[in-house]
């Protein structure tokens, strides 16, 4: 039984803590996350969502507990190693560099998936190595009939998208998607949800998101987090009829907005 | 990123590194050795120039501590010359394998620290380096050390005559172009772009970016120490005075008025530096005065630099 349990998920992070000074921010979180799905987790603001992702991808060392990617804990690797082995995290706010081209943005992401770069001499910009999968990427997303557009010249809409398609073009088994949604209009929504329901049919994603929408309309399962801790995970259907929940989260939710 | 140049700027570098190609032949001809002196000094100034853009422009490393490269390239010549030995080839592995070294120990630590506390440690280092030399009696401390005669090399690349020596510097300007040129936009120059932008995320891209942005710095550095080993033999004299960090400073100004981040841009920041300095101190003492408000003026106002200028021919 424990067996096929393994084998059954990609990620399963154990009794996770972190402390800033007093605050726990995470708080003694067992999360397993399924092969091939799509995995929310929910919670209000200052819930320990974006510090839980941080920890994932390595950018913040937890207290205690572990973290198995692929059946093997990667807690001593290093954000780039983490990237390497097939994690590739977005972030909540956008981080693409905004000074180069949508082409160049996702072929410097194409060329991290491919082992070193200590090549000196030959230029990027006629490497079709690089190129032709950054564009196959750029395609998924809908950006490649503008792909030498400038990054900080087009929407923060596109911007995301484009967030996405680097984190695709790591080639990666697993996706750690920060609000993909983020300040996005409704229009720029619908379009993420298509692109991400697309990804997720071939990829294994975790996303935090406060988009209510967005998360029930793709997510297969749910944690909610509140305070650092993990109050519940199950099917979206379960979640929303969940009582707990309902009052310590959702229902608080629609009351302020 | 580096943007592709438009046909003008090129046409206007290509036709500069032409007339330096060919100013020592107007100056003979015109009689004026003080000019093809200026220049020398000028283009070895501006080599080290080009080697701090490579991590300051490119790379978003600032060090205030360069000119330290420039000191050992130069000792690298004057002290095997203190013991006769003259073999050019022996002055440059030398100074090639001293920066590498020194470099590489001091970027391992530097490179830990980001920021003002890079700009502080790199400063530290090449103050240690400083001292060292004020210190070293034997090599003449503070008063320095005279170079009796130059590098040897083979009859036909000598640098004996002050013609010869320019064309030798010209020479490895024009290579440093040329390898700027290429590895800022090879794979690696891409790395090292991109984390000057943003450091972590390039991490999150899987790029290992400590030990790209070391490789730079350590490349950086060899360059300088190779303008050293020119500068040893242009000025055959050498004391801890040039390695000073104000010196630094100045060559961070140079990068910044000829344009951080651009492949000719430091170059003409050196240049102009030196010229106005010459031809300010001709006119009147205060020069200082005159020539610092000159500086401010063109940081204030002369955004991108010289070179930004330049590129505004192709518009």
């Amino acid at each position: 039984m424990k067996q096929t349990m393994r084998a059954d998920s990609v990620l399963s992070i154990k009794s996770l803590c972190k402390n800033f000074g007093g605050i726990k921010a995470t708080d003694d979180v067992t999360l397993s996350v399924s092969r091939g799905g799509i995995h929310a987790v929910i919670g209000p603001n200052g819930a320990g969502k974006t510090t839980l992702i941080a920890q994932l991808s390595g950018q913040i060392r937890p207290d205690s507990g572990d973290i198995e990617f692929d059946g093997r804990s990667i807690l001593r690797s290093g954000m780039a190693q983490r990237a390497r082995a097939g994690l590739a995290r977005s972030f909540q706010i956008t981080s693409v560099f905004l000074e180069m081209t949508i082409l160049e943005n996702a072929m410097l992401a194409v060329q991290g998936a491919q082992g070193h770069s200590y090549r000196f001499w030959a230029p990027v910009h006629n490497d079709h190595e690089l190129a032709d999968i950054a564009m196959d990427h750029l395609m998924t997303v809908g950006l490649h009939h503008r792909s030498e557009r400038i990054v900080s010249s087009i929407s923060h809409g596109e911007q995301r998208q484009l967030e996405v398609a680097m984190a695709l073009a790591m080639q990666p088994q697993m996706l750690l998607l920060d609000e993909p949604m983020a300040g996005m209009g409704k229009e720029e929504t619908f379009r993420m949800i298509e692109i991400l329901s697309l990804v997720g049919a071939e990829k294994t994603i975790l996303m935090v998101e406060h988009d209510m929408d967005a998360v029930f309309s793709l997510a297969d399962q749910l944690s909610v987090l509140v305070n650092g801790r993990v109050i519940a995970t199950d099917s979206v259907a379960q979640i929303r009829s969940n009582p707990e929940v309902q009052k310590s989260y959702l229902g608080g939710s629609c009351v302020k907005d | 990123m580096a943007k592709p140049s438009g046909t003008r700027s090129v046409k206007v570098y290509l036709g500069m590194l032409f007339l330096l190609g060919i100013a020592p032949l107007l100056f003979q001809w015109t009689n004026q050795p003080f000019l093809l002196d200026l220049l020398s000094r000028g283009l070895i100034i501006g080599i080290a120039a080009l080697s701090l853009n490579l991590i300051l422009g490119y790379g978003g490393m600032i060090s205030l501590g360069h000119v330290a490269y420039l000191g050992i390239g130069a000792y690298c010549v004057g002290i095997p010359a203190y013991y006769d030995i003259y073999d050019g080839w022996i002055h440059l592995s030398l100074a090639i394998f001293t920066c590498a070294l020194f470099a590489l120990i001091t970027g391992a630590v530097s490179l830990r620290t980001k920021g003002v506390y890079f700009i502080m440690i790199t400063m530290a280092f090449s103050q240690m380096i400083y001292f060292i030399f004020l210190s070293l009696e034997e090599y003449g401390a503070d008063d320095g050390l005279v170079i009796y005669a130059r590098s040897e090399f083979p009859i036909w690349m000598n640098m004996e005559g002050a013609v010869s020596l320019y064309y030798w510097i010209f020479g490895l300007l024009i290579l440093t172009l040329f390898f700027i040129h290429r590895l800022v936009r090879s794979r690696f120059g891409r790395v090292i772009i991109g984390s000057k932008y943003n450091d972590l995320r390039m991490q999150s891209l899987g790029f290992n970016t400590y030990g790209y942005r070391l490789t730079c710095y350590v490349i950086s550095a060899v360059i300088c120490g190779l303008a050293g080993v020119l500068l040893g033999n242009f000025t055959s004299f050498i004391s801890p005075e040039m390695m000073s960090w104000t010196r630094s400073g100045e060559l961070i100004f140079m990068v910044i008025i000829g344009g951080a981040g651009s492949l000719f841009g430091p170059l003409f920041g050196a240049l102009s530096f030196l010229f106005l300095e010459e031809a300010l101190s001709l006119i009147t003492i205060y020069w200082h005065l005159i020539f610092g408000g000159l500086l401010i003026a063109l940081v204030l106002f002369g955004k991108g630099g010289i070179d930004a200028w330049l590129s505004k021919l192709d518009k």
